[in-house]
Parts: C-alpha cells; sequence; structure tokens
C-alpha cells in the first residue's frame, strides 16, 4: 500500500514480493488452463474412455439351429438339459461370499459342498481343476444334469438360493433319426480357441469361452447360418469388478435352421448297404493276394440327378458325432484320429480318391467323339493290345472283334480304348509332343471337371487327379531325386519303376496313355465327382455343383433362404453323343456287365443305366467302383480292397434302388414302400414357434423285415395285386438276362502295363 | 507477555462488553482478513463433501460407515480452525519466542519417523502412529517450524536496525537450521514434502532480502544436484520411469502411469458441469486410487466439472492473494518472511497437486491444502492460516 514502513521493507525485498505475486498467480493461471483444456476442449474423448472403463460384457450364448433332412427329420438339435448356475457376482455381495448359499444348494443336488465350491472359484496359476475359466460375470454351471425336481425345488425357493438360477440350456445332439448317423456329413463342433475368441472379440457376435464351433461337415459350412447371434448384457462395474448399472440387454438370436436334401430313411439305407456289402466283400476270397478282400473303407453318394443335391451320403467306417459333444474325452480322440484309427473322420465320398477304373470310360468315349471317331464305327476288341513289345491284355483276355464304342462301355472292352488312347498319343507326337497338341483325351477330362473340386458344400473337398503331360512333368519335378536315387535298372519291380521314371518320368509315355484310357495308372478320382459325371450323363449333359444343405429357414420359420442348385459347366459332348452314350449304359445294366446284378429291374419303367469298375492299386486289392443312375437319381458306390465293381457293390446298390423306389427282389413295386420314388421338392415347414412338423421314421433293418415278413408275405401279395399292379411280364426275361453277364467286372493294368494273373470268378448268388 | 494483550491493540478506552469489544471497529475480529478466512474454510468443506464421495464406497477403508471420512474431515477441519484461533490469539510475536522449542520439538519428532516407531502408510514412510486409528506426520509441522526458525534468524538483525539485509554469516546459519529436518526427510524418503520445503526456503530468502547470490546459488545448486543425480545414477530406472510418467504414462503403466491415466480420464470426463457430486462413474468405480488424499482433484474435476474444480483453484488464489497482501504490507520483516514461507509453501504444493492430477507434473504424495483428507496436513495448514492472520492483526493500523 502506500505506507512505506519505516522499518525492514527495502525495495529490494518488495520488487522480490511482487515477483512472487506474479509467480502465484501464473502458476495458478497454468492450472486453470490446463484445467480448461482437459475438460472442456478434450472432455467428450475422456468421457468415452471414462464410460470405456467400466463396461463389462456378459454373452448369453445363442441356440444353435437344427439341421434336418429333406422333410424336416432333425439330423442334428438340440437337447434341452437342467442347467444349474451360480452368479459369482451375486455371491460376492454376500457377507460370507455365498458360502452359505453354495452349502445349500449341494444338499438339494446332492453333491458334496466343497465340489460346489470349487467350482464357481476362479481359475489362477494356483488353482487345481474344477475352476471356472470364463468371465467371473457369466453365470458359472454348477451341473448340467439336474432334474426337473432338483430345478423346481431351486427356483420355488428363489429367495433362499439368490444368484442361483436353474435354467434348461440347449445342448447339442445328432439324434441318428432310424439310426442314420450321417456322421461326416454333419461333422462335428468342437470348443472355440484363444485366437477365434480374439478375433471375434470386437465384432457383433463374440464368442463365449465356452462356445463350440462347427469344425467339419455341415457344422462347419454352414456355421455362420447355425451359429446365430449371442445376446449381450453390458453392465457398468467398479475396478474392482461389481457391479454399479446395467445398459439395456441385446437379446440373443438362435440360429437359422439348415434343411438338407439328405433323407434320412435313403441315408439309412445307404449306411446300412455299405456297411453289408463291405462284411460281404470281407468273406470273399481274392486269389491275387491269396486272403480275403480287406474292404477297409468305402463310400456311397446318391443324388438328385437334375439338380446336383444329395439325397444320401455314406462314408466308412464311421463314427458317433456324439462323441463330440460335451467335449470330446482323450480316449475318443485317439479312436477317432490316431494311427490305428483307419480315420472314421474323413468324408471319404469327398476325401477318398482312388483311380476310377472303367466307369471312368464314359471320358475316353466322349474323347474319342470329340478327336472325331465315330459312336458308330469299328473298333477292334481284341484280346490284347501291344506296344514295343508290351502286352496289354483285355479283360480276362476276352476278345469281342469290332464293336461300336457303345458296345465298347456295355462290354467294358479295354482294347478298343486302349488303341484309341494310343492313336492320339502318337497324333499329338508322341514322347515329343507337337506344340499344338490336341490331348483331346486329358482336355475332356478336365471339362468333365475331373481334377478340380466340384464345389460341394461341405469343406475340404479333394481334388483328384488327371495325370496329363503336365502334372507328369510337375511330378518328375518334385520326385526325380528319389526316384533316381533307389532306380535300378535290374532290381524289383519298384526299384525298375523308379529307374524308368527317373529316366523319362517327366514325359507321358505311351504306356501312361493307354492306363489312363481306362482310368488306370495315375489317375484319381472321389466318388462325388464320378457321382457328379453320371448325374449330368442322367440330365442332359449339365454338371451341378453337389449340395447338400437345401435352404437356411429362420428360427421362427419366416425367412426361407434357398440354396438353388448352381452349374459349373456342360458336359463335352453333343446330345446325341449323350443319348447314345445313355443307351450303351442302359445296355450295360440289361446286357452288359451290371446286367447279373440287375435280374428283374423294371427297365420299361425304371430305366436304369449303369457301369462297373474294378481300379488296380499297386501293392494293394482291388477298388470295386458301381456308377448308376435313373432319371431321378445317380448312386455311385466304392469299396477301398473290395473287389470287383459289380460283384462288390452291386447288390448294395440295387438295394438302395429298392428301397427308394419300393421294389422288391423280384422288380415289383409298392409306392407305398417306396421311401422318395421322386425326389422331395417342397420344404419342411418351420412354425413360427419354432417347432417342426417332422414325420416318424422307421428305422431300415432288413434281417429283421425278413423274419417279420415272412409271415405276412401270402397276405400282402394278395392285397397288392388289387391295387392295380400287374406282375412284368418281362420278369422272367430277366432271369435269363441276368445270366448273360458272365463277368464279374471289367479290369484295367498295373502301373507298369502289366495284367494280373487269373481272377477270382464271382458267385452268382444274389 | 499475556494472552489479553495480544488480543487487543487498541490497549486504550473504556470496558466494553465482550460481543461489543468483537465487532468495534478496531477489533481484532474486525480486522482479520476474511476473504482468506472464507475461502479456506470454504476449501475444507468442498473438501469434505469430495472426500466422503471418494470413500463412501469404500468398504474396505471406511470399516463400513460411508460417513467415516466426512466426520473426519469435518473434526479436522475443526480442530484446524481451533489451531487458527489459538495461534492468533499467541500472535505470531509470541510464537517467535517459542520457535527453537517447536524446531527442537518438530526435528525431534521427524527424527522418531527413523526410528521404528515410524510407520509407512501408502508406500511413503512419513508416520508416526499413536494408536485409536490416530497417526501423525511431523513432516507438516516441519514446514511451519523451517519458516519461522529462518524468519527468525534472517529477521532478527534486520528488524533490530542493525542491518538493511541478512549478512551471509545468518544466511548460511538459516540454511544450515533448515538443512537439518530437510535432510531427514530425504531418508524417509519423503521426496515430495522435499520438494515443498526446498522451496520454502527459496521463498523465505527471497522475502529475507538476502542477497541475490544467495538466491542465484541455491538455485544453480539445486539444478546442478538434480543433474548429478540424474548422471552417477543415484536413482534406478524404474524411479526415473516413475518421475517421467506423468508426461509419458506408458513409462510405468501399471503403477504411477495407471494414477496418471486414471485421474486424466477423470477429470476430462467431468467437462464443463462435470456428472453431479456422487455421479462420477470414475469415483463411484474407485478407478483412481489414493482419491480422498492426493488425487482428490479429481473427484472435483470428475464430479463438480470445470466450475468446480476453477473454484477450487480460484480459491486457492484468494488465499495466495491476500497472503501476498499480508507478506507486502506488513511492518516487520520476520511478518513478511513467515508470510513468504507459506506463499512458497501453499503455491507450490497446491500447484504440484493440481499439476499432477492434470498430467503436467510428475506426481508425488502431497496433500492439497484444506481439501485433501488428512489430519496432519490439514492442522499444519489451518496454523499457517492463524500465522497469516496474526500477521495481519499485529500490523499498526493503516488509516
Amino acid at each position: 500500500m502506500t505506507n512505506i514502513p519505516e522499518t525492514g521493507r527495502t525495495p529490494r525485498v518488495q520488487i522480490r514480493l511482487v515477483i512472487m505475486q506474479v509467480l502465484v498467480v501464473s502458476l495458478l493461471m497454468t492450472l486453470g488452463g490446463r484445467l480448461w483444456y482437459l475438460q472442456v476442449r478434450n472432455g467428450e474423448e475422456y468421457a468415452k474412455e471414462a464410460s470405456g472403463n467400466h463396461v463389462q460384457q456378459v454373452v448369453q450364448p445363442a441356440v444353435r439351429g437344427s439341421i434336418l433332412d429333406a422333410r424336416g427329420v432333425p439330423l442334428a438339435d438340440n437337447e434341452t438339459r437342467l442347467v444349474v448356475s451360480a452368479s459369482r457376482t451375486d455371491l460376492m455381495k454376500m457377507k460370507d461370499d455365498g458360502k452359505g448359499v453354495l452349502t445349500k444348494l449341494a444338499g438339494v443336488l446332492g453333491m458334496k459342498p466343497k465340489d460346489v465350491m470349487d467350482k464357481v472359484r476362479l481359475c489362477n496359476a494356483e488353482t487345481p481343476q474344477p475352476c471356472w475359466n470364463g468371465s467371473p460375470y457369466q453365470p458359472i454351471p454348477i451341473t448340467d444334469e439336474a432334474t426337473p425336481r432338483q430345478a423346481l425345488q431351486i427356483r420355488e425357493r428363489s429367495e433362499d438360493f439368490p444368484g442361483i438360477t436353474a435354467e434348461p440350456t440347449a445342448v447339442r445332439r445328432y439324434p441318428s433319426p432310424g439310426e442314420a448317423n450321417t456322421a461326416q456329413v454333419l461333422g462335428y463342433l468342437s470348443p472355440v480357441t484363444d485366437e477365434e475368441i480374439e478375433k471375434a472379440k470386437d465384432s457383433d457376435s463374440p464368442y463365449l469361452r465356452s462356445d463350440q464351433v462347427g469344425r467339419s461337415g455341415l457344422e462347419r459350412a454352414y456355421d455362420k447360418e447355425l451359429r446365430g447371434k449371442a445376446g449381450v448384457t453390458r453392465y457398468e462395474v467398479d475396478n474392482l469388478g461389481r457391479v454399479i448399472g446395467q445398459a439395456k440387454p441385446d437379446e440373443a438370436e438362435p440360429g437359422a435352421n439348415l434343411v438338407t436334401s439328405i433323407d434320412a430313411r435313403v441315408q439309412r439305407v445307404a449306411e446300412y448297404e455299405l456297411n453289408e456289402a463291405m462284411k460281404a466283400a470281407r468273406k470273399e476270397f481274392d486269389d491275387n493276394t491269396n486272403e480275403n478282400y480287406k474292404a477297409d473303407s468305402g463310400a456311397v453318394v446318391v443324388m438328385e440327378a437334375k439338380t446336383g443335391r444329395v439325397v444320401a451320403m455314406a462314408s466308412n467306417p464311421t463314427y458317433d458325432p456324439n462323441a463330440w459333444v460335451g467335449g470330446i474325452s482323450g480316449k475318443d480322440y485317439a479312436r477317432l484320429t490316431g494311427k490305428d484309427s483307419n480315420y472314421p473322420l474323413l468324408n471319404r465320398a469327398i476325401q477318398g480318391q482312388a483311380a476310377p477304373g472303367s466307369i471312368f470310360k464314359v471320358v475316353p468315349t466322349a474323347a474319342a467323339i470329340n478327336a472325331g471317331y465315330a459312336f458308330d464305327g469299328n473298333y477292334d476288341c481284341s484280346s490284347s493290345y501291344s506296344i514295343g513289345g508290351q502286352v496289354f491284355k483285355n479283360f480276362e483276355s476276352q476278345s469281342y472283334g469290332p464293336i461300336s464304342l457303345g458296345r465298347a462301355l456295355e462290354v467294358s472292352c479295354d482294347t478298343v480304348f486302349y488303341r484309341l488312347s494310343h492313336q492320339e498319343w502318337l497324333k499329338d507326337g508322341g514322347m515329343k509332343p507337337k506344340k499344338d497338341a490336341k490331348d483331346w483325351f486329358y482336355k475332356t477330362a478336365h471339362q468333365f471337371g475331373l481334377g478340380q473340386e466340384t464345389g460341394i458344400d461341405l469343406p475340404n473337398e479333394v481334388s483328384g487327379r488327371i495325370p496329363d503331360r503336365q502334372w507328369k512333368k510337375d511330378y518328375w519335378e518334385a520326385n526325380k531325386d528319389a526316384w533316381c536315387k533307389s532306380g535300378k535298372k535290374d532290381g524289383s519291380y519298384a526299384e525298375k519303376i523308379a529307374y524308368e521314371n527317373c529316366l523319362e518320368g517327366n514325359r507321358l509315355r505311351a504306356g501312361d496313355s493307354v492306363n489312363y484310357s481306362i482310368g488306370q495308372g495315375d489317375t484319381l478320382v472321389t466318388p462325388i465327382q464320378m457321382a457328379t459325371i453320371y448325374a449330368a450323363i442322367s440330365n442332359g449333359g449339365t454338371l451341378y455343383d453337389p449340395t447338400v444343405g437345401k435352404a437356411v429357414i429362420s428360427p421362427d420359420g419366416k425367412s426361407i433362404q434357398e440354396i438353388k442348385p448352381k452349374a459349373h459347366g456342360k458336359l463335352p459332348m453333343s446330345q446325341k453323343t449323350r443319348d447314345e452314350m445313355d443307351q450303351a449304359l442302359a445296355g450295360v445294366a440289361t446286357r452288359g456287365t451290371a446286367a447279373w446284378r440287375f435280374g428283374g429291374w423294371p427297365q420299361d419303367r425304371i430305366p436304369m443305366h449303369a457301369k462297373t469298375g474294378t481300379a488296380e492299386v499297386y501293392g494293394k486289392q482291388t477298388t470295386s467302383w458301381f456308377a448308376t443312375y435313373t432319371k431321378d437319381y445317380t448312386v455311385v458306390m466304392t469299396i477301398s480292397q473290395g473287389g470287383t465293381g459289380s460283384g462288390a457293390s452291386g447288390p448294395a446298390v440295387r438295394k438302395i434302388y429298392n428301397a427308394i423306389y419300393g421294389l422288391d427282389e423280384d422288380g415289383k413295386q409298392d409306392l407305398k414302400k417306396a421311401l422318395l420314388p421322386e425326389p422331395e421338392k417342397s420344404l419342411p415347414k418351420i412354425e413360427s414357434d419354432g417347432s417342426i412338423d417332422a414325420p416318424k421314421i422307421e428305422t431300415y433293418d432288413p434281417s429283421k423285415e425278413e423274419k417279420a415278413s415272412e409271415e405276412g408275405q401270402q397276405a400282402g401279395d394278395d392285397q397288392q395285386l388289387p391295387a392295380g399292379t400287374t406282375p412284368s411280364p418281362e420278369a422272367s426275361n430277366r432271369d435269363t438276362r441276368r445270366r448273360s453277364g458272365r463277368r464279374g467286372s471289367t479290369g484295367g493294368r498295373g502301373p507298369g502295363g502289366r495284367g494280373p494273373g487269373g481272377r477270382v470268378r464271382r458267385r452268382r448268388t444274389t | 507477555m499475556s494472552g489479553t494483550n495480544g488480543f487487543s491493540v487498541s490497549g486504550y478506552g473504556p470496558e466494553r462488553s465482550a460481543w461489543a469489544r468483537l465487532i468495534a471497529r478496531d477489533s481484532l475480529v474486525r480486522r482479520l482478513d476474511w476473504p482468506m478466512l472464507l475461502s479456506s474454510l470454504l476449501l475444507s468443506l468442498i473438501g469434505t463433501a469430495l472426500v466422503f464421495s471418494a470413500t463412501r464406497n469404500r468398504t474396505e477403508l471406511n470399516q463400513g460407515d460411508p460417513y467415516y471420512f466426512l466426520f473426519r474431515h469435518l473434526l479436522n477441519t475443526g480442530i484446524g480452525l481451533a489451531l487458527m484461533i489459538g495461534t492468533i490469539w499467541l500472535g505470531h510475536r509470541t510464537l517467535r519466542t517459542a520457535v527453537p522449542i517447536l524446531y527442537g520439538v518438530s526435528v525431534f519428532l521427524v527424527l522418531l519417523v527413523l526410528t521404528p516407531v515410524g510407520a509407512t502408510i501408502n508406500g511413503a514412510h512419513a508416520w508416526i502412529r499413536l494408536g485409536g486409528g490416530f497417526s501423525l506426520q511431523p513432516s507438516e509441522f516441519v514446514k511451519i517450524t523451517i519458516i519461522l526458525g529462518m524468519a527468525m534468524l534472517l529477521a532478527a538483525r534486520v528488524d533490530a536496525g542493525d542491518k538493511d539485509h541478512p549478512d551471509h554469516r545468518t544466511v548460511v546459519q538459516a540454511l544450515g537450521l533448515a538443512a537439518v529436518p530437510i535432510m531427514i526427510v530425504m531418508l524417509m524418503p519423503d521426496l515430495g514434502s522435499v520438494m515443498v520445503m526446498a522451496m520454502i526456503v527459496l521463498g523465505v530468502l527471497l522475502a529475507s532480502g538476502a542477497s541475490n547470490r544467495w538466491v542465484f546459488g541455491l538455485l544453480g545448486a539445486g539444478a546442478a544436484g538434480a543433474v548429478a543425480v540424474w548422471q552417477l545414477g543415484v536413482l534406478d530406472e524404474y524411479q526415473i520411469n516413475r518421475f517421467a510418467a506423468f508426461a509419458n504414462p506408458e513409462l510405468d503403466p501399471a503403477g504411477v502411469g495407471y494414477n496418471t491415466n486414471q485421474a486424466r480420464i477423470a477429470i476430462g470426463s467431468g467437462g464443463l458441469t462435470g456428472t453431479g457430486l456422487f455421479h462420477g462413474s470414475q469415483t463411484t468405480g474407485q478407478f483412481v486410487p489414493e482419491q480422498q488424499t492426493d488425487f482428490v482433484f479429481t473427484v472435483a474435476g470428475e464430479e463438480l466439472g470445470f466450475l468446480g474444480a476453477g473454484l477450487i483453484i480460484v480459491l486457492l488464489g484468494v488465499v495466495l492473494w491476500r497472503a501476498c497482501r499480508i507478506a507486502r504490507e506488513t511492518t516487520e520483516l520476520y511478518g513478511t518472511i513467515v508470510a513468504a514461507g507459506i506463499i512458497a509453501w501453499f503455491a507450490f504444493q497446491s500447484f504440484e497437486n493440481i499439476g499432477m492430477t492434470l498430467g503436467i507434473m510428475p506426481v508425488a504424495g502431497l496433500p492439497l491444502p484444506f481439501v485433501s483428507y488428512g489430519g496432519s496436513s490439514m492442522f499444519a495448514v489451518w496454523v499457517a492460516i492463524g500465522l497469516l492472520q496474526s500477521i495481519r492483526v499485529q500490523r499498526p493500523m493503516s488509516a
């Protein structure tokens, strides 16, 4: 102020005091400025960060959609189990941390209090199992096997059990309707991995730690549709995790239902008959190896010829998909995937590949036409064909003289195709291919869709292989070192092959083209590829992507998303060639190699077309192939190390058709017994409450039926006649035709072009 | 000198009733610095609300009684007020004679902390437990005795009229007097208090009129010391990281960095008007550690917003501004030095405390005067207010 005191107030001190005051004011203004910057300028940003700080999500799992067969019969659905869970957040609010409640609960459930408390504790490095590994905000399941009585006790006395819930919860189930287990097609679920949780963390459908994800088959292919959307409740929590608020929950949306084109009844027949055929094959003696056939694996595909939809797909060996439910045990896992397991998880219809043998012959037939040969020309079906001293024999060295291509298909004459393929090979320049080599036989195979996936809606399909020039070259590049090391000019068979391969394995040799022409050698196909091709021949030439899924229907049945058949190509042949080939394949079933398996077949009403195949694999027994079609269906069966095509697979395929069309052994049709005389066109109805009106299914078991029908057979026949079904007059003719098929199958030659020695004659008994 | 004499300086006139004397124009009560007093009181009351908001859910701290901290803070404020009144009653001149005793007692208490009697609370070994849930932080009182002791030495010759400025010898003595307790506190170690004391020493030296060489010498020595500590690797890397974490929380994400980050989120999310008292999610969720003590400002920032938190700064500004006036207007150098010491103390401690919650100062365990929960700190600042008031009422009337 104004009065300068007389003591101690020097200007120096006065100035310093002013400086101090200025300093103090500027410090406070700094604070004020910074405060304004944080709160007013950037306030919103921090507010957002603050709200993210304390929101915890609790996820309610969505109920997984069912997988239905074409008529609505569930192949995979959910079973309701009563799950009793405890909410940790509620328990921790209690004075004794919920010990009293848990002890009471243990009493109701008949468990030991310690076991219950162990289940509720959180896992950490020192805590041994059992402990809860999931989010502490998630209700922790105590048991999933509560009885309704226990659940009622808990619910009615909810004031005694705060924080405890007893809720029915959905658990995956594979019911195997009519014992059709469809295992490999359905696939399985297994727990979600940490990586997947991390990846889906911020998506609109985050995983729970307890979540299951489709790992193979339809469960994997349609995982997204089946999964649904998990519900999320957001809780506001404090830094110790105590709940202090709750936001509006997003309800869980159950997954959609997948309707497949599978017919559970036909599936059961296919599985049953495949298994029976393999059992029967194991009783047959193989002269080549001097032991019974191993019949170690097999597959059968039943497909709608006009759409590519799969009606049945069986793979053997098989397994029970319920083994995966609730976590697979180590023992089960080893049984399914171990070295000695024979890999039942593989779907051999799409993942098993083998040389096709003579069912391949439709490809070289089309190739020959495309190369300019006439279908009705005369081709010498000699007993053997030799190239430079190497003799390629016809099957059992039989000779048919000059025949047409159609007849060559019927009797499965190898030498006709040897000759054509070899001629084309020479035309293309032989060992020194021309630049514009036509490669008709290989090009046509690619156009048939071989050597590439069919695009079926199942994961991990394999592509097979067409051993063309390019493949030979690539394969040689990859293997020449090994071949040249182990190859010996005068060594064992394998060493000689290696020696040859080392020298000229990069080239397409004459012998290669000969072997290839009858589907032997390095050719590999899958059953689904062959089914696609034979279905295309049946439907006029369209190669459809095979599909198992037919429609995705929302849980309330309101939204129906149909999966339409999609074509991936046309067969490279004219309609005329198609018709000629169709006739020839009908001839196979009536007077050719498969005729003895179709005795009594009503060919006039249900024209049957077939092709047999017996493929040789070095060091193994022959692979049985049987490809057939009618106007509506294609059935392809294969049995590895099972013997001949018609011999091992024939009866089973016939029985599958019998079941589909309701035919008896003599070819009499009873439409009431027919499982699917025409492909299923409509979709099953799903009500708005999610219920599905599925028909009941009886288990197909001919061994039981036979016994039961013995007594009632007479009556049944009598009743059938007035219904307007007259016994076919051709039935007797067929009996004689049955005898005309004299051979069990056609055959091919080994990799070195050597023919097999003798071949066992099949017993003709049916 | 008797207390009555100290209470009234007018010393003449007829006997008046107590009330008349209290409201008389020249009465002590009328001459108190009311803006400072009311600001301090308001700060303490705001502090009560903030401490309550921060602790009502902390069952692990409040022993199940949500009002535990509310009552304790009010009680501390009441005791503080009583101490202030007592200080005014005695008068700073009376206290001047008792300085050697007070100094001795406070240094003894600080030393006691280093013995097994001392206790560690919240990572600082700076406490003496008294039992019954009470504990004492002697370093808070040392701040006062350093100010009083240095002022006594530095002002003695000047106030006696012998000299214009304290001579070098006196300055050395005064520095020595401050150095003893500072060294002890450094051994605890309570670096926050050491920083405050260093600032007090600086403020005291400035106000004493000691030569510029001392002031700049001291500043230079401080800087050189810091560089030496840095370069010689006396500190471990984690200690350096802790220090620097206010600028880059990544350096110590689980420790100081976490505090800094959460504090900044709390304050930032308050916006202009705040979430409302008791409605801050950062506060309710207890994301900011030590929120009732060192980080009490974050409660104001989140729940009262810019307006409420700004008010705290303004009130502190009022206290400091009035203190500056008192420092400038008093006639004795002793009073000037004491006031300047208190200004340096309050100003630096407030700036450091609020600055660390705003992320512009390193984190140090210092309470916000009046607002933070804590008895020793509350008592010390109210005694300081008493000293300032006493300096004001005992100067000759300007009229």
